[in-house]
């Protein structure tokens, strides 16, 4: 790991603390056909609790396969993964499904909301899948919508919505389970600059305000800037 | 739980309206068909019993001809019933008694109208009228029935009115064969459209007006308490023959208890009913690939959104669960349209039934159990339908369904 390209804004006593996402020595293979094309080739990274990181890389270096791993979206094919010091590298889609509800939330480049559901459905959704009351549900979910501006947009469907606003919905949705870790793949891939600018200030405020640790994947450099920390991919593991 | 993915479920049906409809077309097809044909079944069932009931379980007939349907080929036969088959059966044991009776068809002629009508000529004798009077269709409901010494004499069923422009009542005269009648006696309303439009006059003018002087159509016999009926309808059949000199099995006449009769009606219907309800089973089994292939399709469709339910959460149980509850909407919807389709046309068979066919006892009939029975099945053959498509989809990896659309 190059020193140099490690941007360490972390308070002192957060190295102390363990990491709450770790893999350790990563690969995964994906198999087309008789030919095995391997994503990540041994990738080791920490992230550490309320820090925000940027993961950079250009395309095909592996950041959306590191993604899905940090995410719990995909297990790998050989080396670890500790999340909350829980290695998560064995566990079966279902309970990875229940460990992801809980602890991650995700932000789309896509924003990949429900598109037969309201507003307020879509933030409920997560909520749903941990059985937690309608009640208590919409509670929540009402009360992040107004957080990011959508108090009077909650009852109208993602098609209804501007794509600042979409991204929004799905930010609100990101919380609903009050999850440690919040996932961004691109989040202002799909935007124009002054709604990409709003969504930044959004996440930093949740990292600094909120306290929430944030893993960005991103190819846009102008973006680091709102990151602790960089990681940079190359070939499908840290340069 | 549950109301949340009914609630998905119905979203993803209604945004898919005419595919959803086509699809629970061929649920609710197979539906119909058996709710019509069961209530119709029941219903018919429920006539038969009653006919049955009326015509009394311990009653034979014996008719001339050795069909099956006697009572219809007899008069397309050349043998005959005589005095002499009633007195041989007369002795048979466990007979209680018997009657001879004349079953013909005449013109009427009241009104200067003219109608061909069914005529029974029942014997005025005392002791046959004592039998004739237990049996349901021949008993009078106004005025009186026929006695001894009447010649010119008639009772009418409910239904001759039909016939005439006027309602014919006790003391209005009708022409028979060119011969005027005084109706004395009007027959109880079966509901069998036989017996309610038939004119019934002393047996010995009707056997003058058809000349058929010692004949009988058919010969009615009262079984004693007691005895078996089959048993005794062997002995009636055993004596016969011998009377008649012929050998088993070529019979001239036809012996058979009610409950052959109605035995009859029961097996043609099951058969009926039996090619039906397999028409209808392969309806649904149709159905239900249709179901099969409408959720692949929007299992399909919604890939990307089994991603993203995935990756804020769904366990691969949900997403089944989900998937299940819809399929099996697709099959109760489809299932109480077509149990209602199916009243609906039941109804419009009994309204056919009654008014053209003048059964006017018929009723469909359907149980409570059946409305039940046909939507838990329809639900059901939803969720099998819904079964492989659900698993499918539960099993999709949440990265793969996220790139996909």
């Amino acid at each position: 790991m190059n020193p140099r390209l490690l941007k360490i804004k972390r308070m002192e006593p957060k190295i102390e603390t363990e990491p709450i996402i770790e893999l350790r020595d990563v690969w995964k293979i994906y198999k087309m056909g008789d030919v095995e094309v391997p994503a990540l080739r041994g990738l080791t990274m920490k992230v550490y609790p309320y820090e925000f990181v940027a993961i950079m890389g250009s395309s095909g270096s592996g950041k959306s396969t590191a993604m899905n791993m940090v995410g719990c979206l995909d297990v790998p094919t050989r080396g670890e993964i500790y999340l909350d010091g829980e290695d998560i590298s064995k566990l079966d889609e279902s309970d990875l499904a229940q460990i992801r509800g809980r602890k991650i939330g995700f932000i789309f480049q896509t924003f990949n909301l429900m598109p037969g559901l309201t507003a307020i459905e879509n933030v409920m959704l997560p909520m749903t899948f941990q059985d937690i009351p309608r009640y208590q549900r919409e509670k929540r979910a009402k009360k992040l919508l107004e957080e990011v501006g959508l108090g009077e947009r909650m009852y109208h469907k993602p098609t209804e919505l501007s794509g600042g606003e979409q991204q929004r919905v799905a930010i609100a949705r990101s919380l609903a389970n009050n999850p440690e870790v919040i996932l961004a793949d691109e989040p202002t891939g799909n935007l124009d600059s002054k709604m990409g600018k709003e969504i930044m200030e959004m996440l930093s405020k949740l990292h600094s305000g909120n306290g929430k640790t944030i893993v960005m994947v991103t190819h846009d450099e102008s973006l680091s800037r709102y990151a602790d920390r960089i990681i940079h991919l190359r070939d499908g593991k840290t340069i | 739980m549950i109301a949340d993915y009914l609630k998905l479920a119905i979203d993803g049906i209604m945004h898919r309206k005419l595919r959803s409809w086509l699809t629970m077309v061929g649920i609710f097809i197979g539906i119909i068909a058996v709710v019509a044909l069961i209530s119709l079944g029941q219903g018919l069932q429920k006539v038969i019993d009653e006919q049955f009931e009326m015509v009394g379980g311990d009653r034979i007939i014996v008719t001339p001809g050795g069909g099956t349907f006697g009572a219809i080929g007899g008069s397309f036969v050349s043998a005959k019933l005589h005095k002499s088959d009633l007195d041989v059966i007369e002795k048979v044991r466990g007979v209680d008694s018997a009657v001879g009776v004349i079953i013909a068809t005449g013109n009427v002629k009241a009104d200067d109208k003219r109608i061909v009508v069914s005529i029974f000529g029942a014997p005025t004798d005392p002791k046959y009228q004592k039998l004739l009077r237990q049996i349901d269709f021949f008993a009078v409901d106004e005025g009186r029935y026929l006695k001894e010494g009447d010649k010119y004499k008639a009772q009418v069923g409910v239904r001759t009115r039909d016939f005439f422009d006027t309602d014919i009542g006790v003391g209005d005269k009708i022409k028979l064969e060119g011969i005027m009648f005084d109706v004395v006696g009007k027959n109880k309303k079966t509901g069998n459209p036989f017996h309610d439009s038939k004119i019934t006059i002393p047996i010995e003018t009707a056997q003058e007006l058809f000349n058929k002087s010692d004949e009988y159509s058919s010969i009615m016999i009262k079984v004693e308490k007691g005895s078996d009926i089959d048993e005794v309808a062997e002995n009636i059949k055993e004596k016969l023959r011998r009377h008649r000199g012929v050998k088993e099995d070529e019979e001239d006449f036809t012996v058979e208890t009610a409950e052959n009769v109605v035995g009859v009606f029961k097996d043609v219907f099951s058969l009926v009913t039996g090619f039906l309800a397999g028409i209808a089973a392969i309806s649904l089994f149709v159905g239900g690939i249709g179901i099969m292939t409408t959720m692949y399709t929007s299992i399909l469709e919604r890939t990307h959104q089994i991603g993203i339910m995935k990756a804020v959460g769904a366990r691969n149980s949900d997403i089944q669960l989900m998937f299940l509850i819809e399929s099996g909407m697709l099959g109760l919807v489809g299932g109480i349209i077509g149990v209602i389709l199916g009243l609906l046309l039941s109804k419009f068979a009994e309204y056919l039934v009654v008014n053209y066919g003048g059964i006017d006892i018929f009723r469909v009939y359907a149980s409570p159990e059946l409305i039940i029975g046909a939507l838990l099945f329809s639900f059901l053959v939803g969720c099998f339908s819904g079964y492989l498509p659900a698993r499918r989809a539960s099993k999709m990896h949440p990265v793969e369904a996220l790139r996909h659309g």
